[in-house]
């Protein structure tokens, strides 16, 4: 267990816009290894929700199976969480957004679970730019039977055994931007500055919100020669920028320095700033941000930040054409066409 | 000479794709119009275009439905099939056919009789369009047949300006190929000793296909929430709904719709679809056939042991495998009912007629939310895909959809404690939150490991076996809450038959042909799994049973012996499973053999 929390909490908590407190959001106590990248994910997670007063009951987690998808019981606590099957996450997800579009959903997978076992089910989500964030926790190997490596492992990693793998990773940001999803980020479990406003971003873009999280395991692939241990990833690490996450009721505080930053208005009137390190750098053009990726993976550099974003994202409910209503709530007054109706088709079938 | 009226089987070959299914179709329905029953059967192979397929019309005005053995009249259009066809006719009985070109001797059987007409001349004669020429040749041969049995031809003629109402100009070249076959038949030929003469056996039923009414079902049942992946024979479920969901299902003022459907990447994504969709709160379901059953195990189990309401439609085809996928079997009986690893049972239901699928899908979705569980529609190929004769369907409008148990924001905050898997009412079904009912209470972690009635993660051994064997009280549950079975005799005979699903035309059939010979059986049509005590008591109260299914593995019978404490001797299996619905004849056949005539 990677921490024990207090039982006690002060009585005046910080409270955010909708009376909440952090603890609110929080979740049963890990099981995951002491220092695992994960944990720092779902902490990510609890004060991302927690700063977007985002109330805990309208927001739905759901996951595969693996350590990855263990940490939903982990953060909000107040929301429903469903750990579906091996893989099959997204298909569960876009049942649920079909039943619900008022909902956020939360889909936590890892890298066995979305680029092996679950690749049919990832890559359909992105085609129909499931409203979504998916967030691949992804540390290059099968952590719950003990540390096979997997499709996301880096040709020539090493194990904690000292075998090399043999076959090129699969690059979940680089599939992702070729099948057109409208939002691709990379992060690092270790960089909450960066990690925090991606999600809040994730969260607030109206489609599939991919977050390639690194997240080092720190029992079976944090060894030495492996590309996702902790000091790997720290040497190598390349930003595209910082990105501050800036909800609609606030004003753009922070400043940039003139042409090195860009911003980008979301359908809910939030904004996402990204300040550039790259002056030529647009996270809304698709070939620039093609370029980037293939650039960083010759150069062994794991790049992350917001890579890709398309602002006219469309909404799966509005490409379908169903009512503003969630389904789930509509009744046999709503569904319900009557004999009447019925008598119409049986007399169309004489 | 006597003619044989409103009683025969009329066979037509054709080419796949060649436009000769709507022809047929309208022969069919003419009939129906006619006031006579009538039951086709299309036999269609896995192709688009190209190789052979055959239509099947009994056509009898005592009502029965079920396949006849032996063909009456043959219209052989198909050049590839043609030996065969010709062979396939009863002796006496009749073989129309294309005498544009010439038959060869070999072709000729000294048994039957032959009715040339020079289909594709007259039809060269009188279209230039070479498609026209191979769609007309159809609805001459429809002309010609009508003629020969003395039908009422205004009825096929309105029909044809019917289905052209909005394509008027191509009403009279389709009444012209249809009277160039009168023609040619009232100049050449007499009429047959085979008449269709009207009826009024037919009263308010309708002529639909399985599919299009499970369809409605679903739609009357409140889906609103379609996942599928296309596989014969349940893609037309469907399509089916889809149709009909925008037919009956938009919202009057922004014409939006309130439904979603979405093909999914494979059957396993359409479950999981399925099992997001209820979970969230949604009536969903799923349609596929065997092999689509078989990818869905894992999720089927995740269903069972998390308890999330499913309709599936598993519309069967012959297995295993690819297996025979545009023929007719009643093989997925155990597949579906222990589907997924583990300790699993799953509720069945069984439809036998169009009405009865949308019946029953529709109490599906009541039956799904009520026992928080899989519930498996078992159709096949035959009642799915062919029109059959139908009670028109009903609906009551004061009924009310049975959401089972699912608490509100208002009921969570009068309880003290929530306990998703606490069995309150004694009833092995535990009370359901729907995500986003509220803010801090109800909220709980569905998943497909073990975990304790408060639904938190545990591996103890104790609690497990609490939990799976309240899940097991719920089947008990189940047993009052389908639908019991149906027993059209039940007299105290010492031989009972058993039958279900599409048999039940054939069984019908058979128990009358057996009486005829002396031979008393009582019989019982079982609608649903798990049987009642109905069920076991007939099974009880009789020394033999004959188990009427079309599969090679007896699987009824199996559930029968896993479930009831039945000597299994007394079962006696009668199968067919070539594919082809099941006759009368061959029950008949089957059971007489065991039974000695005792008049």
């Amino acid at each position: 267990m990677s921490y024990i929390r207090p039982v006690f909490r002060h009585p005046e908590l910080a409270k955010n816009a909708i009376g909440y407190s952090r603890k609110d959001y929080e979740g049963a106590i890990s099981t995951l290894c002491a220092g695992c990248g994960h944990d720092s994910i779902s902490g990510a997670i609890v004060q991302a929700c927690y700063e977007m007063s985002i109330e805990p009951h309208k927001i739905a987690k759901v996951s595969g199976i693996g350590c990855s998808s263990k940490t939903p019981t982990y953060f909000l606590g107040n929301s429903h969480g469903f750990n579906s099957v091996h893989g099959r996450m997204p298909s569960v997800t876009t049942g649920a957004y079909m039943a619900n579009r008022d909902l956020k959903y939360i889909g936590i997978s890892g890298d066995g679970d979305t680029a092996s076992i679950g690749m049919g089910q990832f890559v359909h989500a992105i085609r129909r730019n499931l409203n979504m964030m998916y967030i691949v926790m992804n540390n290059g190997c099968y952590g719950l039977t003990k540390g096979q490596e997997s499709a996301t492992a880096d040709k020539g990693s090493l194990t904690k055994s000292g075998s090399e793998t043999k076959y090129p990773g699969i690059d979940l940001v680089g599939l992702a931007l070729e099948l057109n999803a409208t939002f691709v980020a990379r992060s690092f479990s270790g960089d909450k500055t960066q990690l925090i406003p991606l999600i809040k971003a994730a969260m607030s873009h109206p489609g599939f919100a991919l977050l390639d999280v690194l997240s080092p395991c720190v029992t079976f692939n944090n060894n030495k020669g492996s590309t996702k241990s902790y000091t790997y990833i720290r040497d190598y690490i390349e930003a595209t920028g910082t990105v501050d996450f800036v909800p609609k009721e606030e004003e753009i505080t922070v400043e940039y320095e003139e042409g090195k930053s860009t911003s980008v208005q979301l359908h809910d009137g939030s904004t996402i700033k990204l300040s550039k390190l790259n002056p030529n750098w647009n996270p809304t053009d698709k070939l620039s941000a093609f370029n980037r990726v293939q650039e960083a993976k010759m150069k062994g550099e794991v790049l992350t930040g917001l890579i890709y974003i398309d602002p006219e994202s469309q909404d799966l409910h509005d490409v379908m054409g169903t009512v503003q209503t969630p389904l789930n709530t509509l009744r046999e007054d709503q569904l319900n066409p009557g004999m009447e109706a019925l008598e119409r088709i049986n007399q169309s079938f004489r | 000479m006597n003619h044989i009226v409103n009683d025969m089987v009329v066979r037509f070959a054709n080419v796949n794709g060649t436009g000769s299914a709507s022809a047929n179709n309208l022969f069919a329905k003419a009939v129906f119009r006619m006031g006579i029953p009538v039951s086709p059967k299309n036999i269609f192979p896995s192709n688009i275009q190209g190789l052979p397929t055959w239509f099947e019309i009994r056509i009898n005005d005592k009502g029965y439905l079920g396949r006849r053995d032996g063909i009456d009249l043959l219209v052989a259009v198909n050049p590839q099939s043609f030996d065969k066809d010709v062979k396939s006719v009863r002796s006496g009985g009749y073989l129309v056919y294309d005498s544009t070109k010439k038959l060869h001797a070999e072709q000729i059987r000294e048994d039957i009789n032959y009715i040339g007409i020079p289909m594709m001349r007259l039809c060269m004669e009188h279209y230039q369009n070479p498609r026209q020429q191979q769609l007309f040749k159809n609805i001459v041969y429809v002309g010609a047949l009508a003629t020969l049995l003395d039908m009422e031809i205004e009825v096929i003629e309105n029909m044809i300006k019917e289905q052209f109402k909005n394509k008027q100009k191509l009403i009279p070249s389709n009444i012209q190929a249809l009277e160039l076959g009168i023609n040619y038949v009232k100049e050449h030929y007499e009429l047959l000793p085979y008449r269709l003469e009207r009826r009024d056996m037919v009263g308010d039923h309708i002529l639909i296909e399985g599919n299009a009414a499970t369809a409605l079902g679903c739609v009357y049942g409140g889906a609103t929430v379609a996942a599928w992946y296309p596989i014969t024979p349940s893609t037309s479920v469907a399509l089916s709904f889809d149709k009909f969901a925008h037919q009956l299902r938009m919202d009057s003022d922004t014409n939006k719709k309130k439904f979603a459907i979405v093909q999914a990447e494979d059957e396993l994504a359409a479950i999981g679809m399925v099992i997001g969709a209820s979970w969230n709160g949604a009536r969903a379901f799923t349609s596929t056939s065997g092999p689509g059953v078989s990818l869905m195990n894992e999720f089927i189990g995740l269903a069972y042991y998390a308890e999330i309401p499913v309709v599936l439609i598993n519309v069967q085809r012959g297995g295993p495998s690819t297996g025979m996928p545009t023929r007719t079997q009643q093989a997925d009986v155990l597949s579906s009912a222990y589907a997924s690893h583990g300790d699993t049972k799953h509720v069945l239901l069984f439809p036998s007629t169009p009405a009865e699928c949308f019946e029953l899908t529709a109490d599906a979705f009541d039956l799904a939310d009520r026992l928080q569980t899989p519930i498996i529609v078992m159709s096949d190929l035959d009642l799915g895909m062919n029109v059959h004769m139908s009670p028109p369907l009903k609906w009551d409008d004061n009924r009310k959809y049975d959401l089972g148990k699912v608490l509100n924001r208002q009921e969570l905050d009068e309880l003290e404690h929530f306990g998703r898997y606490r069995d309150v009412d004694n009833d092995g079904i535990g009370y359901r939150t729907v995500p986003g009912t509220h803010p801090k209470k109800g909220s709980f972690f569905t998943r497909g490991t073990s975990r304790d009635e408060d639904a938190k993660y545990t591996e103890d051994g104790d609690t497990y076996v609490r939990v799976v064997n309240r899940i097991l009280k719920k089947w008990d549950t189940a047993k009052d809450l389908v639908p019991g079975p149906e027993f059209s005799s039940k007299n105290d005979h010492p031989n009972g038959i058993i039958y279900f699903g599409t048999t039940n035309y054939a069984a019908m059939e058979a128990v009358e042909l057996l009486e005829a010979k002396g031979i008393k059986v009582d019989a019982m049509r079982i609608k649903a799994f798990p049987f009642n005590q109905e069920v076991e008591d007939f099974i009880n109260q009789h020394e033999r049973l004959f188990v009427i299914e079309q599969n090679r593995d007896a699987q009824m019978r199996a559930v029968f012996m896993n479930e009831l404490d039945t000597n299994p001797q007394k079962l006696v299996p009668i199968l067919n499973y070539d594919g082809m619905p099941i006759t009368a004849n061959n029950i008949f056949n089957q059971i007489s053999q065991l039974i000695p005539v005792s008049v």
